[in-house]
Order: C-alpha cells, then structure tokens, then sequence
C-alpha cells in the first residue's frame, strides 16, 4: 500500500517538475528570440536608417535607409485592417445578434472562417495574383492591401467573434424589449460593449498585417520609394529584411538586423498595446455565470 | 418614422446576410481560382504523374511534387512532434498548477510570442537554431551539416506555432468546470491523476482541434521555413539533411514565373496543393473533434 | 446517549481574500448519523463542507485558520497528502458531476486509482454499488454508454454509487437533490436513510423541510457563523437562538 502511494506521488511529482519545465522554456525561449534580434539589431542600428529611403546601390552596402519600407508596411496594414473591419464586424454581428449564436449557417461561417485562419498567406499571395492577372492589375499598394485584407479577415472576425460570444443574452433582450431593431441592438448596443474587443483585435491584426511577408512577395511589389499613389508597388519591412539578408554583404545583411530589430519593436508595441486594451475590456465587462 | 426605422432595418440584414454569404464564396473562389490558373498544367500531365514524380526541371517541362510534398510534410510533421507535447505540458502547467498571476503573466508571454512575424523567427533561426543544429549534427552524429535542414526548420517551426497552441489548449482547460476535477478529487484521486483521467480526457476534443490548427499553420509557413531549410530538393528522412518545402518552392521562384511554359501554372498548382490539403485537415478535424465529442 | 464524534472542527475560519465566509466555527459531527447544515444561501455551507475534504485548497486565494479533526487527525497538518481524508469522504455536488467516461468506469474510476486492476473484482465492485444506489435494474445493459446519457437524477445515483466505491466513512453533500426532480429526490432520500447506519451522512439543504425528514443533528449557520447545532429534534422544536427561530418560521431567508 504504502509503496504503490509513494509511486503515485513520485510520478505526480516527476510530471509536475516537467510541466513546470516546458512553461518555464516557453518565457526563456522568448526572452532568447528578443534578445538576440536586440543585441545583433541595436548595434547596427542608427538614425539615418530611420530618416532615409534606400538610395541607389543601397543592397550592396551603400547610403540609404528603411523609411520607404516603413511607411509602406504602415500603408498597407493600415489600410487592410480598416477595410477587414468594414467586412468582418457586420458578418460576426449578423450570426451573433441576428441569428442565434449556435445556428447552422453561424456554426458553418465560423468553419469557414476557421478553415481561411489556417489558409496560408503564400496561398492568399498566389490567390491575390491569379486575381491581379484576371482584373489586369499591376503589383502595387492596393492590390497589396488587398490581399492583406483577405488575410486579416479571418484573424479579425474570430478575435471579435469570441468577444461578441461574451456578450450576455440579457443585454441584448434588454435592449430588443426596448422596441429596438435588431440592426439597432447590433450596432448601438452589443458593439458599445465589445468596442474594447473590438480595438484589441484591430490591433493584433495589425500587427499580422505588418509583419506578414509571403502575401505580400506576390502582390505589392518592391520598390525604393515611398508610394506616391495606390498604383505605385511598394516595399515592406519584412521583405527588406530578407532581401538584405540574402546579399553576402556582411554591412548589408548588418543592416537586415537592425531593420528586424525596428519590426520586432514595433510588433511588440502592438501588441503590448492590444493588451492593455483586452485588460481595460475585462475591467468593463459584466459577467453572467 | 417607424416604418423607415425598420426598413433601414431590413436592408440592413439582407446587406450583412449578403456580405457573410460572400465568405463563404470566398472560400470557393480561392479553391476555384487556383485550380483554373493550374488548368494549363493539369491539361498538359496527368496528375498521378505531378504528384508522385520526384523529378523538378521546368526547363525540361518536368514537374513532380512529390519532393515538395514529401519535404513538406516532414518538416510539419517533425514540428508537430515537438510542439504537441510540449503545448500540452505548458497549458496543463499553466491551467492546473500555476497560481492566477502566473497564469497570466505566461498569457502574455504566449501573446507575444504570436504577434512576432515570421521573418523574426527565420533571422533568429538562422542567428540560433542552424549554428545550433550544425554543431548537434557534428558532435552527436558525425553528420557534416550546414546546418540549414530539416531539423532547423522543424525547430523554428515548432517555436512558432507554440503559442497557438498552448493558447487554444489552456482556453479549452479553463472552460472545464472545477466541479469535475472536485469530483475526481474527492475521490482520493492525486491532481495528476484527477488531470489525466478526467481533465485531459474531458480536453480531448478541444486538444485536437489545437493540433489541427497548429498544423494548418505549420504547414503553410513560408518565410521563416524557407530562411532556414537549405531548400535543395531532395528526398531525404535524415533530421540534418537540407530539405523543401510547397510554400518555399512557390516564394522562390514567383520572379521567373513568365520565364518558362507552364511555369506560372506550375507554382499556382503548388498553391492549390496547399489550399487543398489545408481544407481537408480542417474537415478531417472537425469531424474528429465532434466524433470524439460525442463519446464523452 | 452518547455519541461518538467523526468530525471535529475547532476554531476554524476561512476567508477568500478579504472576504470572510466562515467565523470561528467550532463543532462536533455525529459517527453514523445525518447531520444537516441549514442557512440562507451565501452563509458558508458549501465552505464548511468543502473544508472538511480539503477541497477548498483548490479555490484562489483562499486562507484558513483553525483546526478540522477527522478519526482525531488534524487534516490542515502541513505537508500531509489530502488524498488519503478525501478517500474517507464520498462527495455528491450540489449538480451531478459525471465524469467523462462511460457509466462503468465511472464507478470504476476510485478502486483504478487507488490500484485495483482485477477485471472480475472491478466488476463486482461496480454492480454492488450501482446497487446500493438504486441504479443497477436501469444502467445493467447499458454499463458502457457514456454516463453523460443519463437523466440528471440517475445521475446523482451514478455519483453516489462512485463515492461509495471508494469504501468512504464519510458522505457529504452539497444539496444534492436541488438540481433534481421530485421524485428523484424522494429516492436520494431513502437511500440516505437506508446507507446512515453505515456511513457518517453531512447534508447540507436549505430545505428545511428535507432537513427535518432527514437528519439527526442540525447546524445552523448564518453569515459565516455558528448560530446553534444540536440534535434535530431539538433544535427544530424549541430553538434556543431568535435568529433560528426566525429562520424556522419562515421569516428570514
Ligand atoms: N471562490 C470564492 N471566492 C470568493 N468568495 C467566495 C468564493 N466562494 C464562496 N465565496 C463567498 O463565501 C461566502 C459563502 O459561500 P458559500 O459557502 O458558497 O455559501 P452557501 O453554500 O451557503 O451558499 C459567500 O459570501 C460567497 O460569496
Ligand atoms: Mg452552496
């Protein structure tokens, strides 16, 4: 008796100490990755960097800079995510609010959206230009927007799907025996509620959106300027980044760590940003059990 | 008034009835419209031949997938085998053991870890995991490795679908109510017993739904895989072997696409290949996860 | 008479945070009777109960003062496994609880883990106890169905029948009839009857008219505190206390 007891609580223990383990390397694995991008990053990195577009023989180690690459990331995420709201929020509105929440076609659009979560973003990027072909479109900013747009769809909808999901059923009988329409309940009411949500899913997208690189190779073009109109190809930091890591210039691929060092800042502002959104939406939330 | 009040309502719902239905489209088109750009393709070579011929020279109008295919689903494969185990420990650490605070803290750890894009991950792969994986390779087994492999792949690969993961895995946990590990308690169960017999079981459909997204995403990444596995097409089972991938193959060559006939066609087909395999996980674990569902 | 005491609580205080659900209760529980807690909802019911098991260790932030004795061992010694004092005590919960397994296993689940292997001993064990709940005539063709396919009060039975495969002395329960139906209910109650020359039963009801069919020693607790226990007949015929006077009668709630 007594020694079967002592194996039970040597194996409780034993998996325990492993468990431990595994979610310890997961915050060391973190730290690794930032630190590592920071230290190669930071000592390359200056402000003339920052402040310049590349110029002429910039892959082969001569003057130049980033900026153009910036801004067409910010361009292009920017854009995407405004327009993936415009699509997403009514469709997950519309199976929350004006269907019930378990209906078959809210059980089949959210399986459709599962299933374009998963869809890679080099398949979007070769759907985006099968497209492009079909319209006659050049590579360039809008066809870049676009394309991040059909990525960031699917990452928005589910984020803001899983807030509304959380909407109590009272607020919204509340709101319908107050004889208002269901678009009113919608749009006035259960939107108010997840608004916080809402941002914090914005952002992450965002956030996916200025560092997806495989979408865009396909559809926004490259170029060294910052784009003057929507027709105009553009470049983006991920792809800066492997392009100047793939020359055999140790200056230029120099360069590419500090260009990776600017993106993980960025990525990680976001996304620190996203959270003190989604803790403001858990302060405000009403919870029924 | 009242009357325009629920006309603007009207049209309102039939506008977002319309737009929701349209995802679905978009779903068909993407299928579509792949398969109908690699039409030139598949009117030129019967299919059996595309996807179980290893031989890759478009100038000489060969096209087999079968390297690709088979690259590719062995650095998923390799991934999921780290990833699995080691999300399932972690969410059940995270879930069953740790106080809130640290609960939380690993939260946003695990955030954070999402939101890093992919070429962080390739350029920190290559920095870390392929010097790492080239010395493993030499001093463990002899085998004279770059370094850029499969296994370099299947490590960058793993770190980044962590997250998701152990995300989706810990969220299925929290949502089993405490009154059922009470139950298993009460009955003298230890907490490791009370989570592997009832807890993790409980999970079991929601574990596999993480797998199943985990391995979508793996499947598909592009960049960071690319970064790091050697991409020399070649069919090969050793860990320290270069290896290539569907997604790598496509983002490699886009730029000669209009060089060769039938090249274009070649790579939209690689993409449809990755579209269609991505819809069937995603059914096939659907369908597993309410089947196993239902047995509980 | 007098009675053997099974459970001993001596100044115990809980409170979850900064909130204090139980007062210095200090109290006996009877060997091989029904004891009853009674009270209003929020009064710390559930809390003492779950004490008693050690199950509160599970809640966040939770403190406790004071001392629990069961068979005259203190169960908050430190570094003692709780898994042997949980073994002692069947747990029903206030909603029936089946574990995600089929109805066999379900009652196999306690002697597995505590190291029975033994197919025809597992099955004996299974059949006597679905027996001793009630259960057997309706479940013995169908032993391997998820437990989840049973009606809510057969499964309350199921739950019985699990804690008592356990061999406890001990069963406690959490309102165990209030999710249920009347008649299955009436039979939770016969069973009780029928199972507390053997066991130590702890109710805990805020029916008091279950708890005046039912037990032989009634608690009373009101906002966390002991207002008054004593034998049944007793306290429900002439409350000593105003307070269980007035809960009596219907007054407070
Ligand atoms: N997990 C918990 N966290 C914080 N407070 C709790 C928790 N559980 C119970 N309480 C509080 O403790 C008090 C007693 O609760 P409980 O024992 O469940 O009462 P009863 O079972 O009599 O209804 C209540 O005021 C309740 O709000
Ligand atoms: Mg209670």
């Amino acid at each position: 008796m007594n020694i079967r007891k002592d194996r039970r609580f040597f194996e409780e223990k034993l998996i325990k100490g492993i468990m431990r383990f595994c979610a310890l390397l997961l915050a060391g694995l973190l730290i690794l990755i930032v630190t590592t991008i920071a230290v190669k990053g930071f000592s390359a990195l200056n402000l003339s960097m920052l402040v310049n577009t590349a110029k002429g023989g910039f892959y082969l180690g001569k003057e130049g800079g980033i900026l153009h690459a910036i801004i067409g990331s910010f361009c292009i995420a920017g854009g995407a995510t405004c327009l993936a709201f415009f699509i997403s929020t009514p469709i997950v509105l519309y199976i929350n609010v004006y269907r019930k929440k378990r209906s078959k076609l809210a059980e089949l659009i959210r399986f459709a959206f599962n299933v374009l979560w998963g869809i890679p973003s080099i398949v979007y990027g070769a759907f985006g230009f099968t497209c492009m072909l079909f319209l006659g479109l050049k590579a360039s900013l809008l066809a870049g927007i676009l394309v991040i747009t059909l990525v960031e769809i699917p990452i928005l909808a589910r984020g803001i799907d899983e807030v509304v999901q959380h909407v109590p059923i009272e607020i919204t009988q509340a709101a319908l025996s107050l004889g208002a329409t269901t678009g009113e309940t919608a749009w006035k009411v259960v939107i108010r509620q997840i608004l916080p949500g809402i941002i914090t899913a914005m952002l992450l997208a965002f956030g996916r959106g200025i560092g997806d690189a495989a979408a865009v190779l396909f559809t926004a073009g490259f170029s060294d300027y910052i784009p003057e109109s929507l027709m105009q190809p553009v470049a983006t930091l991920p792809l800066v980044i492997f392009f100047q890591l793939g020359t055999p210039f140790p200056s230029v691929q120099n360069r590419a760590y500090a260009s990776a060092f600017i993106l993980t800042l960025l990525v990680l502002s976001i996304s620190l940003m996203a959270r003190f959104f989604s803790k403001k939406l858990s302060r405000h939330r009403i919870d029924h059990m | 008034m009242e009357k325009l009040r629920l006309f603007k309502n009207r049209i309102g719902t039939l506008l977002m009835k319309t737009l929701s239905f349209t995802v679905l489209l978009l779903l068909f088109a993407m299928g579509t419209g792949l398969f109908l750009r690699s039409q030139a393709l598949l009117a030129d070579k019967p299919i059996s031949d595309l996807l179980f011929s290893s031989a890759w020279r478009p100038s000489a109008g060969e096209y087999g997938y079968l390297t690709f295919i088979f690259g590719t689903l062995m650095v998923t494969l390799y991934a999921l085998l780290i990833a699995v185990p080691f999300s399932i420990c972690a969410a059940v650490y995270l879930s069953e053991y740790a106080k809130k605070r640290t609960r939380d803290f690993f939260k946003s750890v695990i955030d954070i870890l999402a939101s890093i894009p992919s070429v962080i991950f390739g350029l920190w792969g290559v920095l870390i995991i392929v010097p790492m994986v080239k010395e493993i390779g030499s001093v463990l087994f002899g085998a004279s490795s770059t370094g850029y492999s499969l296994l370099s792949a299947a490590l960058v690969l793993a770190v980044m679908i962590l997250p998701f993961i152990i995300h989706i895995v810990l969220e299925v946990l929290q949502t089993i109510s405490v009154s059922l590990r009470e139950a298993a308690l009460a009955m003298g169960a230890t907490s490791w017993q009370a989570i592997k017999h009832v807890v993790l079981r409980k999970a079991l459909p929601g574990i596999i739904a993480a797998c199943g997204l985990g391995l979508a995403r793996a499947f598909g990444e592009t960049m960071a895989v690319m970064m790091v596995a050697g991409n020399i097409a070649q069919i090969s089972i050793s860990p320290f072997e270069p290896t290539y991938t569907l997604p790598a193959l496509i983002a490699n060559n886009y730029g000669e696409m209009f060089s060769i006939p039938l090249y274009d066609s070649a790579l939209m087909f690689a993409a449809f290949i990755l579209f269609a395999i991505i819809l069937l996980f995603n059914i096939i674990s659907w369908i597993v996860f309410y089947r196993v569902k239902r047995r509980l | 008479m007098h009675q053997q005491t099974h459970i001993e609580v001596k100044n115990l205080n809980v409170s979850y945070g900064d909130v204090k659900a139980l007062h210095n209760i200090t109290l006996a529980i009877p060997d091989k009777k029904i004891t009853a807690i009674i009270g209003p909802s929020g009064c710390g019911k559930t809390t003492l109960l779950k004490s008693f098991n050690r199950l509160l260790d599970l809640e966040e932030g939770v403190k406790i003062k004071g001392e629990i004795f069961v068979d005259k061992e203190n169960i908050f010694t430190p570094g003692l496994e709780p898994t042997h004092i949980r073994k002692k005590m069947g747990l029903l919960a206030q909603k029936p609880c089946p574990l995600p397994m089929s109805i066999f296993d379900n009652v196999a689940f306690g002697p597995r883990i505590h190291g029975l292997k033994n197919k025809r001993r597992l099955y004996g064990i299974v059949r006597y106890h679905l027996k001793q709940a009630g259960l057997w005539k309706e479940v013995k063709d169908r032993l391997y169905e998820p437990a989840s396919k049973l009606s809510i009060g057969q499964q309350q039975r199921l739950c019985l029948a699990r804690g008592l495969a356990v061999k406890p002395e001990i069963i406690l329960g959490d309102e165990p009839t209030s999710a249920l139906d009347p008649a299955s209910s009436k039979r939770i109650e016969e069973i009780f009857k029928m199972l507390k020359s053997r066991y130590t039963i702890v109710l805990v009801t805020h029916i008091l008219r279950q708890a005046k069919r039912l037990a032989d020693y009634i608690v009373f607790l009101y906002n966390g505190e002991l207002v008054e226990h004593g034998p049944a007949d007793v306290v429900l015929a002439h409350p000593q206390q105003p307070l269980t006077q007035e809960y009596i009668n219907g007054v407070v709630s």
